[in-house]
């Protein structure tokens, strides 16, 4: 499928206290189409946890999630 | 020939850059080599914050709105029309009616816009105060409210992310003193895992919200509304019934970034973090809401990114390189209730530490209300 070799939208939360990675995500997620994937970039240790977890719950898919150097790149798509 | 300044929008952030900018090169402005124009859709400025008040009937739509000649320096001319689009290869503006303005810099001020019509149900169910129109709406739903469900949802991208927080806990003492809080359930939604996107505030908010007995939903982005059934529904799949809806709503960029193909699909501005020029385009910067910078949409973000494009501004248009830099600084008051408030102070390396509720900050926070046009001349 070509949504599965497809180049991530990156969101560059780096430094964002607020709004923050999630809602960063969460922001664009809502305007791009089912499929899109995004790759997110925070600092913020919350957002590491409530990214998956929201994911989860609003029905869509986690594709991964790593930390280097104190920044958390994690990669979602949109299934709905 | 003079070099063109244009800024493009009549709010805290253009307002502040034209003044700023005027004073500093007040000289070369009447020596005819830097003419500097602000176009602003309204004749008015609005102070937005008292919109909150209003909701509360402590503030009425005459405190919060000035004529905009009015607050700029003598330096500034004015164009109060609408912008139809930024033409970047001719870098000219293009007003209604064809008009165009030439610019060798331009400053992006033109802001956010609530966007209620995003939300299916959400016009015809539900109440803002986000809009002066809005805000009366709310404040005589509020004078007529005897009890019942009241819901509070937040949508994403919103500008101000403390009011959320201050209207709930202002909420919560307006009804106890009209002895209304036992037959009102309160409820308090938020988009992500937590009470506020600032954890420093999201953890002090927790047992305050405990201790007023305002209930809470985490994980709630508001999908649509049901008005006839009267019920809100989340994208997590919560459906929570109301008597009252109150939303922040989410917000747009304005028609003219989207018309000019100069912003993301939500109409914000690619703006380089700590330079504040548009990315890719050396002779626009932007300021504010129209970013698209991961910071808070508020007052003061535009006001200390306002500093930063007038200083650099001021350099280039004086043969230097305007190398200032934004540092992410922002700072919010958050009312408490009707007679306390905090304040937060962060920036792109440094999170916020909210101090003990007073009653000073209060009157602070009140005071700063009444000395807000000092901040908009370019003051303070």
């Amino acid at each position: 499928m070509a949504q599965e070799t497809q180049e991530p939208h990156v969101i560059d939360a780096r430094g964002s206290f607020c709004p923050g990675g999630l809602m960063e995500l969460i922001k664009e997620l809502r305007l791009a189409p089912v499929g899109t994937l995004f790759e997110v970039w925070s600092t913020d240790q919350g957002s590491a946890r409530d990214i998956p977890a929201w994911t989860q719950r609003a029905g869509h898919e986690l594709v991964s999630s790593t930390a280097a150097d104190g920044v958390y790149k994690i990669q979602v798509r949109r299934m709905r | 020939m003079a070099q063109e300044v244009v800024v493009l929008g009549g709010g805290v952030g253009g307002t502040v850059v034209a003044n700023q900018l005027a004073r500093a090169v007040a000289g070369q402005i009447d020596a005819g080599e830097v003419r500097l124009t602000q176009i602003s859709a309204s004749a008015h400025h609005v102070y937005q914050p008292l919109y909150l008040y209003m909701a509360f009937d402590q503030a009425n739509p005459a405190e919060g709105r000035r004529p905009q000649a009015s607050l700029l320096d003598p330096h500034v001319g004015l164009i109060t029309a609408s912008a139809e689009r930024v033409d970047r290869e001719q870098r000219d503006v293009v007003l209604a009616g064809g008009r165009r303005v030439h610019y060798d810099y331009l400053v992006l001020a033109t802001g956010s816009r609530p966007a209620p019509e995003q939300v299916p149900g959400l016009q015809e169910g539900g109440h803002w105060f986000y809009t002066e129109e809005g805000a009366l709406r709310l404040r005589d739903a509020l004078l007529a409210f005897t009890g019942g469900r009241v819901v509070l949802v937040v949508g994403v991208p919103h500008k101000c992310p403390v009011a959320p927080l201050e209207f709930t806990f202002m909420l919560d003492e307006w009804l106890r003193g009209r002895g209304l809080r036992d037959q009102t359930e309160l409820t308090y939604t938020y988009p992500i895992g937590r009470l506020h996107s600032l954890e420093p505030v999201a953890r002090w908010a927790e047992p305050v919200m405990a201790q007023r007995g305002i209930r809470t939903e985490t994980f709630f982005n508001v999908e649509r509304v049901d008005p006839q059934a009267r019920t809100v529904v989340g994208a997590e799949g919560t459906t929570l019934p109301y008597d009252l809806l109150v939303a922040i709503p989410p917000h747009s960029g304005q028609k003219v970034i989207l018309d000019s193909g100069i912003g993301d699909k939500g109409g914000w501005v690619p703006t380089d973090r700590h330079t504040l020029q548009m990315v890719g385009d050396d002779h626009i910067y932007v300021c504010g809401d129209t970013t698209n910078l991961p910071i808070s949409k508020a007052g003061s973000t535009a006001h200390f990114e306002a500093d930063v494009i007038a200083a650099n501004l001021a350099s280039r248009l004086q043969g230097g390189h305007g190398s200032a830099r934004y540092d992410g600084k922002v700072v919010c008051f958050i009312e408490t209730g009707l007679s306390k408030a905090t304040y937060v102070a962060f920036d792109y390396e440094n999170p916020p530490q909210p101090k003990e509720p007073s009653a000073l900050l209060h009157h602070m926070k009140l005071a700063y209300n009444r000395m807000y046009w000092l901040t908009s001349a370019g003051v303070l």
